[in-house]
């Protein structure tokens, strides 16, 4: 009976040779049995994840369109789709908005929520913190398709909410600042990652360090200037990244306005549906996904080195 | 002391403001379902439960719940099995260019969204006859989903002791028993959490079935709701009211349920 209560001594005398030769294999899975282990998951990655990837490269290369002659035959067409695209103005002016769409909503409107109410949160414990935390948080986890329409019936232009507040009935946000509306929307809808993400870093600064700033009679801004922004630049630089990221692939806005009106918000994400499945043009379509996944990778590569850095 | 007031008085002005931002979208979801003739403005509810009826009545509603919850569970069954499968075995034996792997797989799951593969997938889909299938939405999201899994799991099996494991083999376990009984018990807050994120994940995605389900009878609660709102003349605001708070309600439960049992834990990529 000695022996079960102590189980780790006599494993120590059987399994000296395999726990030599991987190093960690406590359970004598051995190559062939964690490759079994390993292959279903990679498998389906392969084929929905991998395989979707270098297939858009290759239909980018074709005139490939969802009816018609072109769906049965398709021919290679070269980098006509790529150069056809760099000449399209509705290409240009769906690119500028994107960018629009990420510096207004992610790099500014997340970014500086959601550290302004990490720093003023901060030291606080109790009702105050919860309750905001909590809804910034419950706007970050609705499903999209609720909070879409929570956002189309504030801003309808004769009984919406917030026309009533402001006392404009009649003001068309939608239809008349569509940009501001979906960069606005999509800064509500984001900020709990940043705010959580900033609450953290905080967290890690020496609370001794902004006493002794305090002390010598440091103000808010310099404190925050010389003491918390080198203890946490490199969570902004993760924060930036990803959540820049998230926002350039966001589906979303097309929940809000579907790209109008007139095209004035479709950002990249809805101009690759409308080309590709509306229009049917599948080869435009995923030549555009291409450079969507291109711009991805920079900013990916760009993240993992950064991470890789870190440790 | 005039400074501190100002301070105050700033502080809890600007937290006014912010706290008013986060919650005027959120009061007409609050107040509409119980309202007996709901218009697009916040109104003090007269607490009726009428418009329930007619979501019970509502032919597609209640379904597309119901389908919401099939594609849920489904890619989180996959994805938990299959995830807690490869970490385990990527955590415990040194596979050859197993760092380089889950390298690779990161930044595969962060580059390759929904937004730049809708066009392939849409096309993969039609080839392999997947279009209007759950099983085939199923598979598609959790090929997706499958690369940070693993990574959030594998970090649970990394810090799980393995002299548990040792002494099972000691008692003649085979690999699988050990995982099955020795393993999974000691690492199932990683798998609920795993599970958790999947459920939320699937439940609120909108691109993927509405790429891939044509069939109304099939379609999840996001693209009804995405319907609700777009098609056909007047939207029906009992309907759409009532039906946005049901469909919201377990995400919101859940979220609970998750920090209050494991606290809010901080995962990089929980949300895609």
């Amino acid at each position: 009976m000695a022996q079960v209560t102590s189980p780790p001594e006599p494993a120590e005398v059987v399994s000296p040779a395999p726990a030599r030769r991987y190093s960690s294999d406590a359970a004598g899975l051995g190559r062939l049995r964690a490759g079994a282990f390993v292959a279903p998951a990679l498998a389906l990655i392969a084929v929905f994840l991998v395989f979707p990837a270098l297939w858009v490269i290759y239909l980018g290369l074709t005139n490939y369109r969802l009816t018609g002659v072109a769906a049965a035959e398709p021919q290679f067409v070269g980098l006509d789709n790529f150069v056809k695209a760099l000449t399209d103005p509705e290409f240009w002016d769906s690119t500028w908005l994107t960018f629009q769409f990420v510096l207004g909503s992610a790099v500014i409107g997340q970014v500086v929520l959601g550290f302004t109410l990490a720093w003023m949160l901060k030291d606080r414990r109790g009702t105050l913190k919860s309750v905001v935390e909590g809804l910034v948080i419950l706007a970050w986890i609705l499903p999209s398709a609720v909070v879409s329409f929570l956002w189309v019936a504030l801003l309808d232009r004769d009984a919406g909410t917030l026309n009533a507040l402001l006392g404009i009935p009649g003001f068309a946000w939608l239809l008349d600042y569509p940009m501001l509306s979906i960069i606005i929307f999509n800064t509500w809808r984001g900020t709990a990652f940043s705010m959580m993400l900033y609450g953290a870093a905080l967290g890690n600064v020496p609370p001794s360090h902004l006493e002794s700033a305090r002390l010598a009679g440091a103000s808010g801004w310099q404190q925050l200037r010389d003491v918390v922004f080198p203890h946490i630049r490199g969570h902004i630089l993760t924060n930036l990244l990803l959540i820049s990221l998230w926002t350039f692939n966001d589906f979303s806005p097309f929940l809000l306005t579907a790209g109008g009106p007139d095209g004035k918000s479709e950002v990249l994400a809805v101009h690759v549906y409308k080309v590709a499945l509306q229009n049917g043009d599948l080869g435009y379509g995923a030549a555009i996904s291409t450079v969507i996944l291109l711009i991805n990778l920079v900013v990916a590569v760009f993240y993992l080195r950064l991470l890789r850095s870190k440790k | 002391m005039t400074r501190t007031w100002a301070g105050r008085i700033g502080f809890y002005t600007l937290i006014a403001v912010l706290l008013a931002f986060f919650t005027i979208p959120l009061l007409w979801l609050a107040a509409a379902p119980f309202t007996s003739d709901p218009s697009y403005e916040v109104r003090m509810p007269d607490f009726t439960f009428e418009n329930f009826q007619t979501i019970i009545e509502h032919p597609y509603a209640l379904w597309s719940l119901v389908n919401s919850l099939i594609l849920a569970i489904g890619t989180a069954l996959l994805v938990v099995v299959l995830s807690a499968l490869a970490a385990y075995a990527l955590s415990r034996v040194r596979i050859p260019g197993r760092d380089a792997l889950l390298y690779a797989l990161l930044l595969l799951s962060s580059i390759i969204t929904g937004t730049a593969a809708m066009v392939p997938l849409f096309q993969l889909a039609i080839e392999l006859n997947l279009i209007d299938s759950h099983t085939g939405l199923i598979l598609i999201m959790t090929g997706g989903l499958l690369p940070a899994a693993i990574f959030m799991i594998k970090d649970f099996m990394d810090a799980t002791p393995k002299s548990y494991e040792e002494s099972a083999r000691v008692f003649g376990a085979s690999p699988l028993q050990i995982v099955r009984h020795v393993v999974t018990p000691v690492v199932r807050p990683g798998l609920a959490t795993i599970a958790v994120w999947t459920i939320a994940n699937v439940w609120g995605n909108f691109l993927m079935p509405f790429l891939l389900l044509s069939d109304v009878e099939k379609q999840p609660a996001a693209v009804i709701m995405y319907t609700l709102y777009t098609e056909g003349g007047q939207a029906n605001l009992k309907v759409l009211s009532t039906f946005g708070l049901l469909y919201s309600v377990p995400v919101v439960l859940m979220y609970l349920f998750v920090s209050k049992k494991y606290g809010f834990r901080f995962h990089g990529g929980i949300k895609r």
